[in-house]
């Protein structure tokens, strides 16, 4: 919303990744304005359902088209709204729990369609908005309400999911850096087809992970992010897998496949060749 | 004997030309004039395994499937087995002889069929041997099925001549045969070509057409019998500039892909089953919630689960119209003819534009696969409806108010978030009371936009009237006129709109004694919807997968009406 509404009375907690990440997209969705010129309006933002599918009503300043509807949906929604108006900017904003577990039926097939959408996942390895169950991103043997005895389910590996069911686009940011991260979901945006920005985006009342991510060198803690190496060639699948097997959070882009066409450019050529009947065209097919 | 009507069943195995002979003398009686229907079950499966299809053919339009097999065409044995019982008295068994040998039938003759398709050099003229010899049966001119193979085979071909010979050799030695076999069934009476301009069709192609005719730029959908076959027409023929016509994962990839076209500024549509409909009970709900407009066509088939995935019923009339959580009731319209798929389509994609919602499209397994000559739809009197769209400047309350009104699109000024949250007039979330009041009556409101005076009523002084709906319409109103002919007092009523009904008819059957509803399925949905609305309504449930015999309900018609005059007099 672009003013404040007494109504809406969702607050994400004081220092939550959340609120980076928005900034963020604002931040990506103005560059794009001033680079292509198109209004605000061009943007759609479909949310999925959690903490992190209120940055819709959330953003600031111009406002984009939203749709925020029902849990774990977030993708063939985008899907939808991609291939009747292909013009517009679509941007998916998901947490853990709404796009790889609830979700995590739709990812394999958007990639294999490259559908052109840009999607920010929003990992907070947690179920916030329900107070703190385990998501597929909690690390094994972690108590949460729902795991009293600790998490008993291996961890799910996000970045080398979407390596190995194809997404074109794979990059890895951190919330606490709005402006790289801004960056990276513009260089999502502009991609032609299926992008996943990956974001660490720490809960801080259920699992606060600033910590871990950015290391505290006066505990002894060591940074779990590194910026990804710049003679990564992100052409390199090989490379990205090695990347992400390896032990902390890269940031930056893992992997880029720009010789994939999308599923509307597919679409476009195979339909080019279609042969194209009126509907009185049709039903002559059937008179007799 | 003259004879206005005939029935033929074939019977077999998947793949062995059941589907194709039916259809085919569908196609040839039609060309000279006569009506037709075809009643199709397939198996389960893709080769092999029993099925049958049924094919009426008649000199007046046709209602049902009939009741009565004259003849039945036995393919093989365990077919003979299973379908003897079906033909009427003094009605014929043609066997394939090639297959199986038949002893102590004496209403029974063997038809080399394979063989004599093989002598004429033509293996696939089979269908044609069984068209002679049924031709034979009812004394139908040879002419008038030369004059289906010039219409069928004539395609500008090399080899036109010789496939048209061979064809029509098929049907000569088909017809000597049956000719030697001594039997006939009686005259069928030259047909009367109707003067209106007709075409041949499928429910589900007359669905297809109906939505194309009535602007659909948008399909997404998931094979699942007996709605498949839509999916497959759209494939092919929804294409062009702005069109889209796509399968997906699931039908939770269906309802939702199908919500953000809607959302996006398209028409749009998909056609499922039972199953794939559950599926699709949470996005449906998001669409009345977030006020956009859509269309899905249930193809009803029977039971719940995987049910009888190949058999008819009408069972899920209150999952179409109560399919998800919380306060929603969607539009509901059941089309009961082949005819009516056409135009119920056309209605159903208005409908969503004109309320701005989703719109169920009922329709069932027997109409799905019926081929049917029907009069040509009048594409010119299509009128295909169009939201009122958003075209002011940005700050805009799209949800504003108790009524409906103007949709943004995004790419246009007027931005605003769809929301499956209760929301405020912007869509941002709120959980105030007033404002939860607010918006369920606005989305209540917007159902008397789609109150439409549109029913069929005959006799309507009566005080007990029969009502079906959906496909049970056919044998209700032969049943309904042969119960008129043999003086009984009821009357008729029937419509397509089933949520919201039509009010003017629902005044005039509160009025009634009684309303009597043919459907298929256990509980009497219908009913008991008419009775919550304050009408007597008792009915007529039948639930095995097949659809109602014309002369059961006229049986049960009459039983219910005497039973109720006597307690009218006790009374």
């Amino acid at each position: 919303m672009s003013k404040k509404n007494p109504e809406y009375d969702f607050k994400w907690c004081p220092g939550c990744g959340d609120f980076g990440v928005r900034r963020a997209i604002e931040f990506a969705m103005i560059n794009r304005l001033e680079e292509t010129g198109l209004p605000m309006e061009n943007n759609v933002v479909v949310a999925g359902i959690g903490c992190s599918g209120n940055l819709v009503h959330l953003l600031e300043g111009q406002q984009p088209y939203g749709f925020h509807g029902i849990h774990g949906r977030t993708l063939p929604v985008a899907m939808g709204v991609k291939m009747a108006r292909p013009e517009l900017n679509v941007v998916v904003v998901a947490g853990d729990g709404d796009f790889l577990s609830i979700g995590g039926e739709h990812i394999g097939p958007q990639a294999a369609r490259n559908l052109n959408i840009c999607a920010v996942i929003m990992d907070n390895g947690v179920y916030g908005l329900t107070k703190g169950q385990s998501s597929p991103t909690t690390q094994l043997g972690t108590v949460t309400s729902s795991t009293p005895y600790g998490k008993i389910e291996a961890e799910a590996d996000p970045l080398e999911l979407y390596l190995t069911l194809g997404a074109t686009f794979i990059a890895s940011g951190f919330s606490g850096q709005p402006r790289e991260l801004a960056k990276l979901i513009n260089q999502g945006m502009d991609h032609e087809g299926f992008a996943m920005v990956h974001v660490q985006s720490p809960c801080t009342t259920y699992n606060d992970t600033y910590e871990l991510m950015k290391g505290n060198a006066r505990k002894g803690i060591e940074p779990l992010m590194y910026d990804i190496p710049e003679e990564h060639d992100v052409s390199d699948k090989g490379a990205a897998y090695n990347l992400v097997q390896q032990r902390g959070m890269p940031v930056g882009v893992i992997y880029k496949d720009e010789t994939r066409p999308s599923l509307q450019q597919r679409l476009e050529e195979i339909k080019a060749k279609a042969p194209r009947r009126s509907v009185e065209e049709l039903m002559d097919s059937f008179a007799f | 004997m003259q004879m206005r009507d005939f029935v033929v069943r074939f019977a077999g195995e998947g793949g062995q030309g059941v589907v194709t002979s039916a259809e085919g003398l569908a196609q040839a009686s039609t060309q000279v004039g006569y009506h037709a229907l075809t009643y199709a079950t397939f198996p389960s499966q893709i080769l092999g395994g029993p099925t049958w299809t049924q094919a009426r053919v008649s000199v007046d339009p046709i209602l049902s499937a009939g009741d009565d097999v004259d003849v039945l065409v036995a393919f093989n044995r365990e077919a003979y087995d299973s379908h003897r019982e079906e033909v009427r008295e003094g009605g014929l068994v043609i066997y394939n002889s090639n297959d199986f040998q038949l002893d102590g039938d004496d209403r029974s003759y063997g038809l080399p069929i394979d063989e004599l398709a093989r002598s004429t050099g033509n293996n696939r003229a089979a269908n044609m041997v069984i068209m002679g010899a049924l031709a034979h049966l009812v004394n139908m001119p040879q002419a008038y099925l030369e004059e289906f193979v010039e219409a069928r085979f004539r395609r500008g071909r090399a080899n036109d001549d010789e496939i048209i010979d061979s064809n029509n050799l098929a049907l000569k030695l088909g017809r000597d045969e049956t000719s030697q076999s001594g039997f006939v069934l009686g005259d069928l009476t030259p047909p009367e070509m109707p003067e209106y301009p007709q075409v041949m069709l499928k429910g589900n192609e007359a669905i297809c057409l109906g939505a194309l005719a009535a602007g659909l730029d948008f399909y997404v959908g998931y094979p699942i019998s007996p709605a498949t076959t839509i999916l497959v027409f759209m494939e092919r023929n929804l294409v062009g500039e702005g069109k889209f016509a796509y399968q997906v994962s699931s039908e939770i990839e269906s309802i939702t892909a199908l919500l953000g076209g809607g959302y996006a500024g398209k028409k749009a549509m998909t056609a499922t089953a039972g199953p794939g409909f559950s599926l699709m009970s949470e996005g449906l709900g998001l669409g009345w919630m977030a006020e956009i407009p859509l269309v899905v066509v249930d193809v009803q088939r029977g039971g719940p689960a995987t049910g009888l995935p190949t058999k008819t019923e009408q069972s899920d009339l209150l999952a179409c119209m109560y399919p998800a959580h919380g306060d929603v009731k969607l539009p509901v319209i059941a089309v009961g003819t082949v005819e009516e798929c056409f135009h119920g389509a056309v209605k159903a994609l208005n409908w969503a534009e004109r309320y701005q919602g989703p719109v169920i499209l009922m329709t069932e397994m027997a109409l799905a696969e019926r081929v049917q000559n029907i009069h040509r739809p009048d594409l010119s009197k299509v009128q295909p409806e169009r939201r009122m769209v958003y075209d002011g400047s940005n700050g805009y309350n799209r949800y504003q108010g108790y009524e409906i009104s103007p949709m943004p699109l995004p790419g246009s000024p007027g931005a605003y978030v769809a929301n499956g949250s209760e929301h405020d007039e912007m869509g941002d979330t709120t959980h105030l009371p007033s404002r939860h009041v607010q918006m369920t009556e606005r989305r209540f409101s917007k159902l008397k936009l789609l109150e439409e005076n549109e029913y069929e009523a005959e006799n309507a002084d009566e005080p007990v009237v029969v009502m079906p709906w959906g496909g049970s319409k056919g044998p209700a109103l032969e049943a309904y006129n042969q119960l008129r002919e043999q003086g009984v007092p009821v009357g008729w009523y029937y419509t397509m709109l089933l949520s919201p009904l039509p009010p003017q008819m629902l005044e005039e059957l509160k009025q009634k004694e009684l309303v009597i509803v043919p459907e298929l399925n256990y509980q009497g949905q219908f009913s008991g919807i008419l009775r919550s609305q304050g009408v007597n309504a008792v009915s007529i449930t039948q639930y095995t997968g097949l659809p109602f015999k014309v002369r059961d309900l006229v049986e049960r018609i009459t039983e219910m009406n005497n039973s109720h005059r006597k307690e009218m007099v006790r009374a």
